[in-house]
């Protein structure tokens, strides 16, 4: 039910946290990352995942497997 | 076109003093007027060529006049990481200490930090008169950090100018914030004003939430560009139009740029040259597009002068950089060494400092009005480069084998022009490896008759005979322009008793390839 950050892609821009509809991302020890309790994968909020999208560098920013996908209630 | 008419006249039979400064005026663009009714003279423009509240604007300004840049500095504060677009000319993953180019940064800031760092800096170098913004990202992509940033400097340092530079995109929406702040320089980055050449430059943009690919991203991008730059010049805020020529993108097409920035009241146009190499990480790196060489840059600029006047100082500096345009001595001001440091910011003492760099500046130009006077009956048609090695001041006052850069002057009968700098830093991979210091600098002024210094070894001195450069350190620690055309003078007597014989030079090249430290630069001994 989550993205995830790739911490080895992430240049730490900061770009997601502002885009992000649910305040689920924020910087934790010099790199950013994503709450999966709080990710909705903008699901409901946007047409596409807003972390995705505006990411500048591609594949960082990718569905977590460890979680099953979200569903909307 | 005018500007080619300017050329012919220059070159014709017998000219005199009135006419020749007429016409380099008239070839800067100044007298005539933009869209907004504001004269478009800009870098080279001096005090007698601006209206007075345009200078007053530019005077201390190292961006916006050439002159200036020879004696004040500029810092930027990394606060705006975030962007919002992606351009093939940038990665933000590279990372390098010692690479210069914009989007390169060692540390992020917050607002609070950035605003200790200006006072920090501005007490230390007293000189420096201008904070820009610049990203690593786009200031107006964190609009909050950036617009924070300004408040608190304004009430800490009321004295230093703002500025900031943005791609753009999140321009329109923000010029009421903008103006508010007093901030009263504006650079956009406009590379095109046809969305089928931005295709090819901008992958992408994220605009209202949306990630937008192709013609339709460079399309809503250009528009966004042009209505924020005819939003600034309404409300008398000075813009700066900065485009990266791309050979066979968009170098021609810079030209249409140039016409459409103009018409919509840009103070000056920046055409910079693609910093472009595998190792950098970028598409246009890795796609092997390459950057134009000196002679190209240059004939652009020149052919885009006619039309308004053309920034050729452009360093294009770090989104932390830090002194003199020249230099960078960001890695003075850490945020660790800026919390250590006890800062007192005396506006009185910044402000009798400036009033000594000022009058030294205007030395500088007396001296070279005065050597300019003796070069009145000139009618020669020769026109020469020449680099000079200064560490600023307006001065020749750097050792060859210490110099990181060159400036390059242009010299001819109408006198000493500023087109541009040549970086001779030595690569870490790719571009010249193993070559030797001095063959790079070989390489970067190829294009040059002399090079001026404050002191050479005898054993460069004799390499850049034998590559046709003359090493020129009669002028030590004298100003630039004073000495440079006193030496073309000089130079045209000798051509024209049959001493010397005049040839043209050839191409030179512009850096490419990632820089390495200070500390591995291997000097020809005895420099």
């Amino acid at each position: 039910m989550a993205y995830k950050i790739v911490a080895s892609q992430c240049t730490n821009c900061s770009a997601c946290e502002a885009e992000c509809p649910n305040e689920a991302i924020s910087e934790k020890g010099g790199t950013f990352v994503i709450d999966p309790a709080k990710c909705t994968e903008c699901i409901g909020h946007y047409d596409t995942a807003q972390c995705v999208a505006v990411c500048p560098v591609d594949k960082t920013c990718i569905i977590d497997a460890a979680y099953p996908r979200y569903q909307p209630a | 076109m005018e500007s080619t008419a300017h050329h012919e006249a220059v070159t014709s039979e017998s000219v005199d003093m009135d006419a020749i400064m007429q016409q380099v005026a008239e070839h800067k663009g100044c007298g005539t007027s933009s869209g907004s009714g504001k004269s478009s003279c800009g870098s080279s423009a001096g005090e007698s060529e601006l209206p007075p509240e345009i200078w007053e604007k530019v005077k201390n300004h190292p961006c916006y006049s050439e002159e200036a840049h020879h004696h004040f500095a500029r810092m930027h504060v990394a606060v705006a990481p975030a962007c919002n677009i992606q351009c093939n000319y940038c990665n933000r993953k590279y990372d390098c200490a010692n690479e210069s180019r914009p989007g390169v940064v060692s540390e992020r800031l917050t607002p609070e930090q950035a605003a200790k760092k200006v006072v920090a800096v501005a007490s230390t170098i007293p000189q420096m008169t201008v904070l820009g913004i610049a990203g690593p990202g786009d200031p107006l992509a964190n609009p909050a950090k950036t617009f924070k940033t300004f408040e608190l400097i304004s009430q800490m340092a009321p004295d230093i100018k703002l500025c900031l530079s943005t791609n753009g995109l999140a321009l329109p929406e923000h010029i009421d914030t903008i103006a508010k702040y007093n901030v009263d320089h504006v650079t956009i980055t406009i590379n095109m004003v046809d969305p089928e050449v931005g295709a090819k430059i901008y992958p992408w943009i994220f605009y209202k939430h949306k990630r937008i690919e192709g013609i339709e991203a460079a399309r809503i991008l250009s528009e966004h560009q042009l209505r924020g730059l005819e939003m600034l010049t309404e409300r008398g805020i000075l813009c700066k139009v900065n485009s990266v020529m791309i050979p066979g993108v968009n170098d021609q097409h810079l030209v249409e740029v140039n016409k459409a920035v103009k018409s919509r009241g840009a103070f000056l146009h920046n055409i910079m040259p693609l910093i472009s190499a595998p190792e950098h990480g970028t598409v246009f790196g890795l796609t092997g597009q390459r950057g134009p060489s000196a002679q190209e840059l240059k004939a652009l600029q020149d052919s885009c002068e006619g039309e308004m006047n053309m920034m050729r100082h452009c360093r294009q500096c770090r989104a932390d950089a830090v002194g003199l345009l020249g230099e960078d001595r960001s890695a003075e001001f850490t945020t660790d060494k800026i919390m250590d440091m006890e800062v007192n910011y005396d506006l009185e003492a910044r402000k009798a400092y400036q009033a000594v760099v000022e009058q030294e500046r205007q030395a500088k130009v007396e001296a070279k009005n005065e050597e300019l006077a003796a070069l009145a009956d000139e009618t020669s048609d020769i026109k020469v480069l020449a680099a000079v090695a200064t560490k600023g001041s307006g001065l020749i006052n750097e050792h060859f084998g210490h110099a990181k850069e060159f400036q390059i002057y242009e010299l001819s009968a109408a006198g000493s022009k500023f087109v541009g700098h040549r970086r001779v830093d030595l690569y870490c991979q790719g571009g010249f490896g193993d070559d030797t210091a001095l063959e790079t600098v070989i390489r970067a002024i190829n294009d040059c008759h002399a090079v001026f210094v404050a002191k050479i070894g005898g054993c460069p001195k004799n390499d850049l005979l034998k590559a046709g450069i003359e090493p020129v350190d009669e002028f030590a620690h004298e100003f630039i322009e004073k000495s440079a055309i006193s030496w073309f003078k000089t130079y045209l007597e000798k051509v024209k008793s049959g001493e010397i014989q005049h040839f043209t030079r050839g191409d030179a090249e512009i850096r490419q390839g990632a820089l390495i430290a200070d500390e591995e630069r291997k000097v020809c001994d005895g420099v």
